[in-house]
Protein backbone atom coordinates (compact mmCIF):
# COMPACT_ATOMS: atom_id res chain seq x y z
CA UNK A 1 0.00 0.00 0.00
CA UNK A 2 1.21 3.50 -0.87
CA UNK A 3 1.92 5.79 2.82
CA UNK A 4 0.16 9.03 2.88
CA UNK A 5 2.45 10.56 0.76
CA UNK A 6 2.38 8.42 -2.04
CA UNK A 7 -0.98 8.43 -1.70
CA UNK A 8 -1.65 11.66 -2.31
CA UNK A 9 1.25 11.76 -5.03
CA UNK A 10 -1.12 9.45 -6.86
CA UNK A 11 -4.31 11.00 -6.26
CA UNK A 12 -2.48 14.14 -7.41
CA UNK A 13 -1.37 12.26 -11.09
CA UNK A 14 -4.70 11.13 -11.26
CA UNK A 15 -6.24 14.45 -10.59
CA UNK A 16 -3.67 16.00 -13.44
CA UNK A 17 -4.66 13.23 -16.02
CA UNK A 18 -8.38 13.40 -15.44
CA UNK A 19 -9.37 16.58 -14.28
CA UNK A 20 -12.18 17.01 -11.58
CA UNK A 21 -12.12 13.09 -11.20
CA UNK A 22 -10.68 12.49 -7.41
CA UNK A 23 -13.00 13.86 -4.79
CA UNK A 24 -10.54 13.07 -1.94
CA UNK A 25 -8.08 10.50 -0.47
CA UNK A 26 -8.45 8.06 2.75
CA UNK A 27 -5.39 6.21 4.21
CA UNK A 28 -6.83 3.93 7.20
CA UNK A 29 -4.71 1.40 8.78
CA UNK A 30 -2.07 1.36 6.22
CA UNK A 31 -4.50 1.12 3.02
CA UNK A 32 -4.85 3.56 0.81
CA UNK A 33 -8.65 4.68 -0.98
CA UNK A 34 -8.93 7.15 -3.76
CA UNK A 35 -12.76 8.44 -3.87
CA UNK A 36 -13.33 8.63 -7.71
CA UNK A 37 -16.14 10.76 -9.76
CA UNK A 38 -18.90 7.86 -11.21
CA UNK A 39 -18.49 8.90 -14.34
CA UNK A 40 -15.27 9.32 -14.86
CA UNK A 41 -13.96 5.47 -13.56
CA UNK A 42 -13.01 3.94 -16.59
CA UNK A 43 -10.49 6.94 -17.64
CA UNK A 44 -9.26 7.18 -13.63
CA UNK A 45 -8.68 3.48 -13.57
CA UNK A 46 -6.98 3.69 -16.88
CA UNK A 47 -4.58 6.46 -15.50
CA UNK A 48 -3.77 4.30 -12.50
CA UNK A 49 -3.19 1.17 -14.73
CA UNK A 50 -0.92 3.05 -16.57
CA UNK A 51 1.22 4.18 -13.27
CA UNK A 52 1.18 0.66 -12.69
CA UNK A 53 -1.71 -0.68 -11.07
CA UNK A 54 -2.43 -3.21 -14.20
CA UNK A 55 -4.27 -5.32 -12.28
CA UNK A 56 -7.54 -5.51 -10.96
CA UNK A 57 -8.11 -7.64 -8.00
CA UNK A 58 -11.91 -7.62 -7.02
CA UNK A 59 -14.81 -5.07 -7.61
CA UNK A 60 -16.60 -4.65 -4.26
CA UNK A 61 -20.34 -3.49 -3.69
CA UNK A 62 -21.54 -1.72 -0.51
CA UNK A 63 -24.35 -0.08 1.18
CA UNK A 64 -23.72 2.59 2.93
CA UNK A 65 -27.14 3.12 4.04
CA UNK A 66 -27.87 5.25 6.00
CA UNK A 67 -25.26 7.79 4.57
CA UNK A 68 -26.09 9.62 1.12
CA UNK A 69 -25.29 8.55 -1.61
CA UNK A 70 -25.76 5.06 -0.50
CA UNK A 71 -24.44 2.91 -2.48
CA UNK A 72 -20.39 2.07 -3.26
CA UNK A 73 -18.35 0.56 -6.06
CA UNK A 74 -15.08 -0.22 -4.89
CA UNK A 75 -12.25 -1.42 -7.15
CA UNK A 76 -9.08 -3.38 -5.86
CA UNK A 77 -6.28 -2.71 -7.75
CA UNK A 78 -2.56 -4.53 -7.58
CA UNK A 79 0.81 -3.64 -8.88
CA UNK A 80 2.81 -6.70 -9.41
CA UNK A 81 6.24 -5.21 -9.80
CA UNK A 82 5.86 -2.48 -6.86
CA UNK A 83 3.89 -4.78 -4.55
CA UNK A 84 1.23 -2.22 -4.07
CA UNK A 85 -2.77 -2.00 -3.64
CA UNK A 86 -5.02 0.55 -4.26
CA UNK A 87 -8.43 1.01 -4.20
CA UNK A 88 -10.53 3.29 -5.70
CA UNK A 89 -14.25 4.00 -4.31
CA UNK A 90 -17.52 5.40 -6.58
CA UNK A 91 -20.47 6.57 -4.29
CA UNK A 92 -23.53 6.92 -6.25
CA UNK A 93 -27.58 7.51 -4.87
CA UNK A 94 -30.17 4.84 -5.04
CA UNK A 95 -32.40 6.83 -7.60
CA UNK A 96 -29.36 6.72 -10.01
CA UNK A 97 -27.36 3.91 -9.60
CA UNK A 98 -25.30 4.24 -12.77
CA UNK A 99 -21.67 3.18 -13.01
CA UNK A 100 -19.76 2.79 -16.76
CA UNK A 101 -18.81 -0.57 -17.01
CA UNK A 102 -15.07 -1.02 -17.14
CA UNK A 103 -15.38 -4.58 -18.47
CA UNK A 104 -13.93 -3.46 -21.49
CA UNK A 105 -10.50 -2.96 -20.39
CA UNK A 106 -10.69 -4.78 -17.85
CA UNK A 107 -12.11 -8.41 -18.54
CA UNK A 108 -11.96 -10.02 -15.26
CA UNK A 109 -14.56 -7.24 -13.84
CA UNK A 110 -17.71 -9.29 -16.30
CA UNK A 111 -18.81 -11.46 -13.56
CA UNK A 112 -17.90 -9.01 -10.37
CA UNK A 113 -19.81 -6.11 -12.01
CA UNK A 114 -22.99 -8.77 -12.52
CA UNK A 115 -22.32 -9.82 -8.44
CA UNK A 116 -22.82 -5.85 -7.71
CA UNK A 117 -25.63 -5.21 -9.94
CA UNK A 118 -27.55 -8.68 -8.78
CA UNK A 119 -27.06 -7.60 -4.96
CA UNK A 120 -27.25 -4.41 -4.85
CA UNK A 121 -28.79 -3.01 -8.01
CA UNK A 122 -25.51 -0.25 -9.49
CA UNK A 123 -26.39 -0.32 -13.13
CA UNK A 124 -22.82 -0.74 -15.11
CA UNK A 125 -23.35 1.28 -18.75
CA UNK A 126 -21.66 -0.66 -21.51
CA UNK A 127 -21.20 -4.23 -19.40
CA UNK A 128 -21.55 -6.70 -22.28
CA UNK A 129 -24.32 -9.21 -20.27
CA UNK A 130 -26.15 -7.48 -18.05
CA UNK A 131 -28.10 -10.07 -15.68
CA UNK A 132 -27.94 -11.17 -12.53
CA UNK A 133 -25.73 -13.55 -11.70
CA UNK A 134 -26.26 -15.44 -8.39
CA UNK A 135 -30.07 -14.85 -7.74
CA UNK A 136 -32.87 -16.44 -10.20
CA UNK A 137 -33.45 -14.55 -13.32
CA UNK A 138 -36.67 -13.28 -12.23
CA UNK A 139 -35.95 -12.19 -9.02
CA UNK A 140 -37.19 -8.87 -7.52
CA UNK A 141 -35.15 -6.67 -4.78
CA UNK A 142 -31.55 -6.40 -4.19
CA UNK A 143 -30.71 -8.58 -1.64
CA UNK A 144 -27.09 -7.17 0.28
CA UNK A 145 -28.79 -3.54 0.11
CA UNK A 146 -29.24 -3.20 3.99
CA UNK A 147 -32.58 -1.85 4.06
CA UNK A 148 -33.65 -5.44 2.62
CA UNK A 149 -35.08 -7.80 5.69
CA UNK A 150 -33.10 -11.19 6.38
CA UNK A 151 -35.40 -14.37 6.83
CA UNK A 152 -38.54 -13.47 4.15
CA UNK A 153 -37.50 -16.09 1.55
CA UNK A 154 -40.74 -18.13 1.46
CA UNK A 155 -39.34 -22.31 1.23
CA UNK A 156 -39.78 -23.65 -2.13
CA UNK A 157 -41.78 -27.24 -1.55
CA UNK A 158 -44.16 -28.74 -3.79
CA UNK A 159 -46.45 -28.93 -0.96
CA UNK A 160 -46.56 -25.19 -0.87
CA UNK A 161 -47.40 -24.43 -4.53
CA UNK A 162 -51.25 -23.72 -3.59
CA UNK A 163 -50.24 -20.56 -1.30
CA UNK A 164 -49.26 -18.91 -4.43
CA UNK A 165 -46.89 -19.17 -7.20
CA UNK A 166 -43.48 -17.53 -6.15
CA UNK A 167 -42.21 -16.39 -9.52
CA UNK A 168 -45.44 -13.88 -9.01
CA UNK A 169 -44.65 -10.06 -8.84
CA UNK A 170 -43.90 -9.52 -5.08
CA UNK B 1 -55.71 -37.68 -13.49
CA UNK B 2 -55.33 -37.87 -9.61
CA UNK B 3 -51.96 -35.87 -9.45
CA UNK B 4 -51.20 -34.52 -5.80
CA UNK B 5 -49.54 -31.38 -7.70
CA UNK B 6 -52.46 -30.74 -9.97
CA UNK B 7 -54.50 -28.23 -7.30
CA UNK B 8 -56.85 -26.50 -9.73
CA UNK B 9 -59.94 -27.86 -8.28
CA UNK B 10 -63.01 -27.61 -10.65
CA UNK B 11 -65.59 -25.19 -10.29
CA UNK B 12 -62.35 -22.47 -9.33
CA UNK B 13 -61.36 -19.93 -11.43
CA UNK B 14 -57.40 -20.51 -11.99
CA UNK B 15 -55.21 -17.56 -11.86
CA UNK B 16 -53.32 -15.58 -13.88
CA UNK B 17 -50.04 -17.09 -14.71
CA UNK B 18 -46.77 -14.65 -13.86
CA UNK B 19 -44.68 -13.79 -16.72
CA UNK B 20 -42.65 -15.93 -15.95
CA UNK B 21 -44.48 -19.33 -15.79
CA UNK B 22 -45.86 -17.92 -19.02
CA UNK B 23 -42.71 -17.53 -20.92
CA UNK B 24 -41.53 -21.32 -19.58
CA UNK B 25 -44.81 -22.85 -20.77
CA UNK B 26 -44.10 -21.61 -24.23
CA UNK B 27 -41.01 -23.75 -24.65
CA UNK B 28 -42.22 -27.03 -26.28
CA UNK B 29 -39.87 -30.00 -27.47
CA UNK B 30 -40.10 -29.64 -30.89
CA UNK B 31 -36.60 -29.40 -33.10
CA UNK B 32 -35.44 -25.97 -33.80
CA UNK B 33 -33.50 -25.33 -36.86
CA UNK B 34 -30.84 -22.87 -35.96
CA UNK B 35 -28.86 -21.30 -38.59
CA UNK B 36 -25.84 -23.11 -40.33
CA UNK B 37 -22.67 -21.84 -41.47
CA UNK B 38 -22.21 -18.97 -39.19
CA UNK B 39 -18.98 -17.89 -37.29
CA UNK B 40 -17.15 -20.64 -38.77
CA UNK B 41 -19.27 -23.34 -37.68
CA UNK B 42 -19.35 -25.92 -40.74
CA UNK B 43 -22.34 -27.85 -39.33
CA UNK B 44 -25.54 -27.36 -37.39
CA UNK B 45 -25.09 -26.00 -33.88
CA UNK B 46 -26.57 -27.70 -31.15
CA UNK B 47 -26.99 -25.91 -27.63
CA UNK B 48 -26.43 -28.64 -24.87
CA UNK B 49 -27.09 -27.78 -21.07
CA UNK B 50 -24.45 -29.78 -18.87
CA UNK B 51 -25.45 -29.68 -15.03
CA UNK B 52 -26.24 -28.44 -12.71
CA UNK B 53 -26.16 -31.66 -11.32
CA UNK B 54 -23.29 -33.34 -12.95
CA UNK B 55 -21.05 -35.53 -11.68
CA UNK B 56 -17.88 -33.92 -13.82
CA UNK B 57 -19.06 -30.13 -12.63
CA UNK B 58 -18.08 -30.51 -9.33
CA UNK B 59 -21.21 -29.31 -7.44
CA UNK B 60 -23.83 -27.50 -9.06
CA UNK B 61 -22.51 -25.30 -11.97
CA UNK B 62 -24.29 -25.34 -14.85
CA UNK B 63 -22.75 -24.78 -18.64
CA UNK B 64 -24.77 -23.54 -21.05
CA UNK B 65 -22.37 -25.55 -24.31
CA UNK B 66 -22.93 -24.73 -28.01
CA UNK B 67 -21.41 -27.51 -29.97
CA UNK B 68 -20.62 -28.19 -33.21
CA UNK B 69 -20.42 -31.63 -33.95
CA UNK B 70 -17.71 -32.57 -30.74
CA UNK B 71 -16.38 -28.68 -30.91
CA UNK B 72 -17.00 -26.34 -27.79
CA UNK B 73 -17.65 -23.06 -29.49
CA UNK B 74 -18.82 -21.19 -26.74
CA UNK B 75 -19.93 -22.25 -23.26
CA UNK B 76 -21.81 -19.84 -20.62
CA UNK B 77 -21.38 -20.58 -16.98
CA UNK B 78 -24.90 -20.77 -15.04
CA UNK B 79 -23.98 -20.49 -11.09
CA UNK B 80 -26.25 -19.42 -8.01
CA UNK B 81 -27.88 -22.50 -7.81
CA UNK B 82 -25.99 -22.83 -4.37
CA UNK B 83 -26.08 -19.38 -3.16
CA UNK B 84 -27.14 -19.51 0.51
CA UNK B 85 -26.66 -15.71 1.11
CA UNK B 86 -23.95 -16.16 3.35
CA UNK B 87 -22.36 -12.26 3.42
CA UNK B 88 -25.87 -11.29 4.14
CA UNK B 89 -26.15 -13.88 7.01
CA UNK B 90 -23.03 -12.40 8.48
CA UNK B 91 -24.46 -8.93 8.77
CA UNK B 92 -26.60 -10.23 11.30
CA UNK B 93 -24.13 -11.52 13.51
CA UNK B 94 -21.11 -10.20 15.90
CA UNK B 95 -17.58 -10.56 14.91
CA UNK B 96 -16.77 -13.72 16.14
CA UNK B 97 -19.82 -15.48 15.16
CA UNK B 98 -19.08 -14.32 11.64
CA UNK B 99 -16.48 -16.84 11.64
CA UNK B 100 -18.52 -20.20 11.39
CA UNK B 101 -20.47 -19.03 8.43
CA UNK B 102 -17.93 -17.56 6.60
CA UNK B 103 -15.78 -20.95 6.71
CA UNK B 104 -18.55 -22.93 4.44
CA UNK B 105 -18.28 -20.30 1.61
CA UNK B 106 -14.97 -22.52 0.16
CA UNK B 107 -16.34 -25.87 2.02
CA UNK B 108 -12.10 -27.01 1.05
CA UNK B 109 -10.74 -24.09 2.15
CA UNK B 110 -12.32 -23.28 5.62
CA UNK B 111 -9.10 -22.57 7.40
CA UNK B 112 -8.16 -19.79 4.63
CA UNK B 113 -12.22 -18.33 4.47
CA UNK B 114 -11.39 -18.01 8.16
CA UNK B 115 -8.32 -16.65 7.98
CA UNK B 116 -9.20 -13.96 5.38
CA UNK B 117 -11.95 -12.72 7.30
CA UNK B 118 -10.08 -12.66 10.97
CA UNK B 119 -7.20 -10.98 8.93
CA UNK B 120 -9.39 -7.99 7.66
CA UNK B 121 -11.22 -7.49 10.80
CA UNK B 122 -7.58 -7.58 12.78
CA UNK B 123 -6.10 -4.57 10.19
CA UNK B 124 -9.46 -2.94 11.14
CA UNK B 125 -8.72 -3.64 15.13
CA UNK B 126 -5.00 -2.59 14.84
CA UNK B 127 -4.60 -6.52 16.92
CA UNK B 128 -1.17 -7.84 17.31
CA UNK B 129 -1.31 -11.52 16.66
CA UNK B 130 1.12 -13.62 18.75
CA UNK B 131 4.05 -15.26 17.00
CA UNK B 132 3.10 -18.73 17.73
CA UNK B 133 -0.53 -18.15 16.30
CA UNK B 134 0.53 -17.26 13.47
CA UNK B 135 2.96 -20.31 13.35
CA UNK B 136 0.01 -22.58 14.51
CA UNK B 137 -2.06 -21.22 11.48
CA UNK B 138 0.44 -21.32 9.05
CA UNK B 139 0.90 -25.02 9.84
CA UNK B 140 -2.95 -25.75 9.39
CA UNK B 141 -3.61 -23.65 6.69
CA UNK B 142 -0.93 -25.50 4.69
CA UNK B 143 -2.38 -28.92 5.67
CA UNK B 144 -5.67 -27.53 4.57
CA UNK B 145 -3.92 -26.91 1.01
CA UNK B 146 -2.86 -30.36 0.93
CA UNK B 147 -6.40 -31.97 1.54
CA UNK B 148 -7.93 -29.22 -0.48
CA UNK B 149 -5.51 -30.70 -3.49
CA UNK B 150 -6.23 -34.29 -2.61
CA UNK B 151 -9.74 -34.05 -2.91
CA UNK B 152 -8.91 -32.12 -6.04
CA UNK B 153 -6.83 -34.79 -7.29
CA UNK B 154 -9.24 -37.72 -6.64
CA UNK B 155 -12.34 -36.33 -7.87
CA UNK B 156 -10.18 -35.11 -10.83
CA UNK B 157 -8.79 -38.45 -11.72
CA UNK B 158 -12.12 -40.27 -11.19
CA UNK B 159 -13.34 -37.76 -14.24
CA UNK B 160 -10.49 -39.09 -16.46
CA UNK B 161 -11.53 -42.61 -15.46
CA UNK B 162 -8.57 -43.48 -13.08
CA UNK B 163 -11.04 -44.78 -9.88
CA UNK B 164 -7.71 -46.00 -7.53
CA UNK B 165 -6.68 -43.01 -7.22
CA UNK B 166 -9.51 -41.51 -5.57
CA UNK B 167 -9.18 -44.18 -2.51
CA UNK B 168 -5.64 -42.81 -2.38
CA UNK B 169 -6.12 -39.66 -2.09
CA UNK B 170 -8.97 -40.11 0.30
CA UNK B 171 -7.03 -41.79 2.54
CA UNK B 172 -4.54 -39.16 3.07
CA UNK B 173 -7.33 -37.05 3.36
CA UNK B 174 -8.65 -38.77 6.11
CA UNK B 175 -5.08 -38.46 8.22
CA UNK B 176 -5.48 -34.93 7.48
CA UNK B 177 -9.02 -34.76 8.83
CA UNK B 178 -8.07 -36.72 11.89
CA UNK B 179 -5.15 -33.99 12.17
CA UNK B 180 -7.89 -31.32 12.41
CA UNK B 181 -10.38 -33.12 14.89
CA UNK B 182 -7.18 -34.03 17.18
CA UNK B 183 -5.89 -29.94 16.97
CA UNK B 184 -9.56 -28.05 16.95
CA UNK B 185 -12.37 -30.57 18.08
CA UNK B 186 -13.69 -30.83 14.21
CA UNK B 187 -13.16 -32.05 10.69
CA UNK B 188 -14.33 -29.35 8.74
CA UNK B 189 -15.08 -25.99 9.58
CA UNK B 190 -13.32 -25.81 12.52
CA UNK B 191 -14.13 -22.40 13.42
CA UNK B 192 -10.36 -23.00 15.04
CA UNK B 193 -8.88 -19.06 14.14
CA UNK B 194 -10.39 -16.59 16.35
CA UNK B 195 -9.94 -12.97 15.73
CA UNK B 196 -6.47 -12.36 17.67
CA UNK B 197 -5.45 -16.16 17.01
CA UNK B 198 -6.28 -19.32 17.75
CA UNK B 199 -9.10 -21.42 20.14
CA UNK B 200 -6.76 -23.14 21.83
CA UNK B 201 -3.14 -24.78 21.70
CA UNK B 202 -2.31 -27.50 19.99
CA UNK B 203 -2.57 -30.77 22.67
CA UNK B 204 0.14 -32.84 23.62
CA UNK B 205 1.37 -35.50 20.93
CA UNK B 206 -0.22 -33.09 17.97
CA UNK B 207 3.16 -32.02 16.61
CA UNK B 208 4.67 -35.45 16.75
CA UNK B 209 1.50 -36.72 14.47
CA UNK B 210 1.92 -33.86 12.30
CA UNK B 211 5.05 -34.51 11.72
CA UNK B 212 5.08 -38.39 10.93
CA UNK B 213 2.21 -36.82 8.22
CA UNK B 214 4.23 -34.03 6.42
CA UNK B 215 7.50 -36.42 6.34
CA UNK B 216 5.45 -39.03 4.84
CA UNK B 217 3.40 -36.76 2.23
CA UNK B 218 5.73 -35.98 0.12
CA UNK B 219 6.63 -39.55 -0.82
CA UNK B 220 3.09 -40.60 -1.06
CA UNK B 221 2.90 -37.52 -3.74
CA UNK B 222 5.82 -39.34 -5.82
CA UNK B 223 3.60 -42.34 -5.61
CA UNK B 224 0.69 -40.51 -7.13
CA UNK B 225 3.34 -39.14 -9.76
CA UNK B 226 4.42 -42.88 -10.04
CA UNK B 227 0.81 -43.83 -11.26
CA UNK B 228 -0.48 -41.20 -13.53
CA UNK B 229 3.10 -39.37 -14.99
CA UNK B 230 3.42 -42.53 -17.03
CA UNK B 231 -0.26 -43.30 -17.38
CA UNK B 232 -0.54 -42.59 -21.36
CA UNK B 233 -4.34 -42.42 -21.70
CA UNK B 234 -4.11 -39.52 -18.49
CA UNK B 235 -0.99 -37.99 -20.29
CA UNK B 236 -2.75 -37.89 -23.67
CA UNK B 237 -5.84 -35.90 -22.18
CA UNK B 238 -3.43 -33.19 -19.84
CA UNK B 239 -0.94 -32.88 -22.30
CA UNK B 240 -1.29 -29.79 -24.41
CA UNK B 241 -5.19 -29.67 -24.07
CA UNK B 242 -6.76 -26.49 -23.39
CA UNK B 243 -3.82 -24.22 -22.83
CA UNK B 244 -3.98 -20.83 -22.25
CA UNK B 245 -1.49 -17.77 -22.30
CA UNK B 246 -0.50 -15.62 -19.00
CA UNK B 247 -1.83 -12.47 -20.85
CA UNK B 248 -5.35 -13.91 -21.03
CA UNK B 249 -5.08 -15.29 -17.93
CA UNK B 250 -3.95 -11.98 -15.93
CA UNK B 251 -6.81 -9.87 -18.30
CA UNK B 252 -9.24 -12.45 -16.58
CA UNK B 253 -7.98 -12.09 -13.18
CA UNK B 254 -7.29 -15.80 -12.80
CA UNK B 255 -4.81 -16.50 -9.74
CA UNK B 256 -3.36 -19.35 -7.82
CA UNK B 257 -2.01 -22.79 -9.34
CA UNK B 258 -4.06 -21.95 -13.01
CA UNK B 259 -2.09 -18.66 -13.61
CA UNK B 260 1.22 -20.36 -12.27
CA UNK B 261 1.04 -23.23 -14.76
CA UNK B 262 1.67 -20.49 -17.64
CA UNK B 263 4.61 -19.70 -16.08
CA UNK B 264 3.80 -16.96 -13.96
CA UNK B 265 5.44 -17.11 -10.24
CA UNK B 266 2.65 -14.95 -8.66
CA UNK B 267 2.40 -16.21 -5.03
CA UNK B 268 0.90 -13.77 -2.42
CA UNK B 269 3.36 -16.23 0.54
CA UNK B 270 6.23 -14.85 -1.22
CA UNK B 271 5.38 -11.84 -2.71
CA UNK B 272 3.69 -9.71 -0.58
CA UNK B 273 4.51 -12.39 3.04
CA UNK B 274 1.82 -12.17 5.79
CA UNK B 275 1.39 -14.78 8.76
CA UNK B 276 5.21 -15.03 8.76
CA UNK B 277 5.54 -16.61 5.38
CA UNK B 278 8.39 -14.82 5.49
CA UNK B 279 9.84 -17.57 7.88
CA UNK B 280 10.04 -19.96 5.52
CA UNK B 281 11.84 -21.47 2.55
CA UNK B 282 9.69 -23.19 0.01
CA UNK B 283 9.58 -22.88 -3.33
CA UNK B 284 6.82 -21.36 -6.24
CA UNK B 285 5.60 -24.47 -8.48
CA UNK B 286 5.25 -23.05 -12.01
CA UNK B 287 4.41 -24.96 -15.07
CA UNK B 288 5.43 -23.87 -19.01
CA UNK B 289 2.89 -24.04 -21.17
CA UNK B 290 -0.30 -23.26 -19.26
CA UNK B 291 -1.75 -26.31 -20.28
CA UNK B 292 -3.55 -28.84 -18.10
CA UNK B 293 -0.77 -30.99 -17.53
CA UNK B 294 1.11 -27.81 -16.11
CA UNK B 295 -2.30 -27.24 -14.26
CA UNK B 296 -1.86 -31.11 -12.76
CA UNK B 297 2.22 -30.39 -12.12
CA UNK B 298 1.70 -27.12 -10.13
CA UNK B 299 -0.60 -28.62 -7.70
CA UNK B 300 1.03 -32.40 -6.99
CA UNK B 301 4.75 -30.10 -6.50
CA UNK B 302 2.65 -27.82 -4.19
CA UNK B 303 1.75 -30.54 -2.12
CA UNK B 304 5.26 -31.50 -1.30
CA UNK B 305 5.86 -27.28 -0.49
CA UNK B 306 3.35 -27.29 1.89
CA UNK B 307 4.73 -30.63 3.73
CA UNK B 308 8.37 -28.42 3.59
CA UNK B 309 6.29 -25.29 5.57
CA UNK B 310 4.89 -27.90 8.12
CA UNK B 311 7.96 -29.42 9.14
CA UNK B 312 9.82 -25.65 9.35
CA UNK B 313 6.69 -24.22 11.27
CA UNK B 314 6.41 -27.20 13.22
CA UNK B 315 10.66 -27.41 13.83
CA UNK B 316 10.49 -23.64 14.76
CA UNK B 317 7.06 -23.13 16.17
CA UNK B 318 7.49 -20.50 19.16
CA UNK B 319 6.65 -20.79 23.11
CA UNK B 320 4.01 -17.64 24.24
CA UNK B 321 0.51 -17.20 24.14
CA UNK B 322 -1.68 -18.96 21.10
CA UNK B 323 -3.99 -15.85 21.19
CA UNK B 324 -3.92 -11.80 22.10
CA UNK B 325 -3.90 -10.95 25.43
CA UNK B 326 -6.26 -7.69 24.59
CA UNK B 327 -8.97 -8.45 26.79
CA UNK B 328 -11.40 -6.26 24.17
CA UNK B 329 -11.24 -8.63 21.53
CA UNK B 330 -10.51 -12.34 23.04
CA UNK B 331 -11.76 -14.31 26.02
CA UNK B 332 -10.44 -14.49 29.06
CA UNK B 333 -8.73 -17.88 29.91
CA UNK B 334 -10.92 -20.02 31.85
CA UNK B 335 -9.30 -20.21 35.21
CA UNK B 336 -9.73 -16.60 35.32
CA UNK B 337 -13.52 -16.22 35.39
CA UNK B 338 -13.09 -17.63 39.08
CA UNK B 339 -11.09 -15.19 40.64
CA UNK B 340 -11.39 -11.92 38.55
CA UNK B 341 -14.42 -9.88 38.14
CA UNK B 342 -12.78 -7.84 35.70
CA UNK B 343 -12.31 -11.15 33.56
CA UNK B 344 -16.37 -12.12 34.28
CA UNK B 345 -17.29 -8.92 32.58
CA UNK B 346 -14.88 -9.27 29.48
CA UNK B 347 -16.06 -12.56 29.34
CA UNK B 348 -19.77 -11.20 29.03
CA UNK B 349 -19.55 -8.45 27.12
CA UNK B 350 -17.63 -10.45 24.64
CA UNK B 351 -20.16 -13.43 24.47
CA UNK B 352 -23.60 -11.13 24.62
CA UNK B 353 -22.88 -8.06 22.49
CA UNK B 354 -19.11 -9.10 20.92
CA UNK B 355 -16.42 -6.72 20.75
CA UNK B 356 -16.61 -3.17 18.30
CA UNK B 357 -14.82 -2.66 16.03
CA UNK B 358 -13.84 1.25 14.69
CA UNK B 359 -15.48 2.28 11.89
CA UNK B 360 -13.48 1.77 8.63
CA UNK B 361 -12.94 -0.36 5.99
CA UNK B 362 -10.16 -3.75 5.16
CA UNK B 363 -8.76 -5.80 2.57
CA UNK B 364 -7.27 -8.59 3.54
CA UNK B 365 -5.92 -11.27 0.45
CA UNK B 366 -4.34 -14.46 0.94
CA UNK B 367 -2.97 -17.22 -0.94
CA UNK B 368 -5.86 -19.67 -0.95
CA UNK B 369 -5.43 -22.81 -2.42
CA UNK B 370 -7.22 -21.76 -5.83
CA UNK B 371 -5.86 -18.24 -5.67
CA UNK B 372 -6.35 -14.58 -4.02
CA UNK B 373 -8.93 -15.07 -1.81
CA UNK B 374 -9.34 -11.75 -0.38
CA UNK B 375 -11.95 -10.54 2.65
CA UNK B 376 -13.34 -7.10 2.33
CA UNK B 377 -14.71 -5.95 5.78
CA UNK B 378 -16.64 -2.50 6.44
CA UNK B 379 -17.65 -1.81 10.14
CA UNK B 380 -19.90 1.16 11.26
CA UNK B 381 -18.36 1.12 14.72
CA UNK B 382 -21.01 -1.37 15.73
CA UNK B 383 -20.22 -5.39 16.90
CA UNK B 384 -21.83 -6.37 13.74
CA UNK B 385 -19.88 -5.85 10.03
CA UNK B 386 -21.69 -3.83 7.64
CA UNK B 387 -20.69 -5.18 4.69
CA UNK B 388 -18.55 -8.69 4.81
CA UNK B 389 -17.43 -9.73 0.81
CA UNK B 390 -15.30 -12.71 -0.63
CA UNK B 391 -13.42 -12.09 -3.29
CA UNK B 392 -13.64 -15.93 -3.90
CA UNK B 393 -10.71 -17.19 -6.73
CA UNK B 394 -13.36 -19.67 -8.26
CA UNK B 395 -15.63 -17.46 -9.14
CA UNK B 396 -13.08 -14.86 -10.97
CA UNK B 397 -11.54 -17.87 -11.98
CA UNK B 398 -14.46 -19.36 -13.45
CA UNK B 399 -14.01 -16.96 -16.74
CA UNK B 400 -11.64 -18.13 -17.77
CA UNK B 401 -13.60 -21.39 -18.72
CA UNK B 402 -14.87 -20.06 -21.90
CA UNK B 403 -11.76 -18.92 -23.51
CA UNK B 404 -9.92 -22.25 -22.14
CA UNK B 405 -12.52 -24.75 -23.87
CA UNK B 406 -13.37 -22.57 -27.22
CA UNK B 407 -12.67 -24.76 -29.98
CA UNK B 408 -11.99 -28.18 -27.83
CA UNK B 409 -13.49 -31.48 -27.97
CA UNK B 410 -15.99 -31.65 -25.52
CA UNK B 411 -14.37 -34.38 -24.14
CA UNK B 412 -11.17 -31.96 -23.35
CA UNK B 413 -13.87 -30.07 -21.69
CA UNK B 414 -14.57 -32.42 -19.14
CA UNK B 415 -10.92 -32.29 -18.45
CA UNK B 416 -10.05 -28.61 -18.09
CA UNK B 417 -13.15 -28.54 -15.81
CA UNK B 418 -11.39 -30.86 -13.42
CA UNK B 419 -8.12 -29.27 -13.20
CA UNK B 420 -9.56 -25.72 -12.90
CA UNK B 421 -10.56 -26.97 -9.84
CA UNK B 422 -13.90 -25.03 -9.31
CA UNK B 423 -15.76 -24.82 -5.67
CA UNK B 424 -19.11 -24.34 -6.05
CA UNK B 425 -19.64 -22.84 -2.89
CA UNK B 426 -17.23 -20.68 -3.05
CA UNK B 427 -18.31 -19.12 -6.36
CA UNK B 428 -22.30 -18.94 -4.93
CA UNK B 429 -21.78 -18.34 -1.53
Amino acid sequence: MPDQTGLELLAQQVGDAVPDSVLGTLHFRGQATILAAGGQIREVLQTLKDAGFAHLMSVHGVDYYPEEPRLGVIYELLDRSALDRVRVKVRVTVDAPQVPSVTPDWPTAEFQEREVLDMFGVQFAGHPDPRRILMPEDYQGFPQRRDFPIGGEPVLFTKDHGAGDYTEQR
Amino acid sequence: MSSTVDKSAPGQATPAKSAYRQMEESIDLSAVQQPVFVDGATHELLTLNMGPHHPATHGELRLLVTLDGEIVRDIKPIIGYVHTGIEKTAEQKAYWKVIPVVERMDYLAYFFNAYAFCGAVETLTETEVPKRAQYLRVIHMELNRIMSHLVWLGTSALDLGAMSMFWYCFREREAILDLFEYSTGQRMHTRYFQVGGVMEDIPAGWAAKTKAFAEQMPTRVDQYGALLNKNEILLQRLRGVCPLDEATLLELGVTGPLLRASGNPWDLRKAMPYCSYEDFDFKIAVGEHGDNYDRFAVRMQEMKESSKIILQALEGLPEGPFITDDRKIALPPRHELATSMEALIHHFKLVTEGFRVPPGEAYFPIEGPRGELGCFVRSDGSSKPARVHMRDPSFVNLQATAPMCKDAYIADLIATLAMMDPVLGGIDR
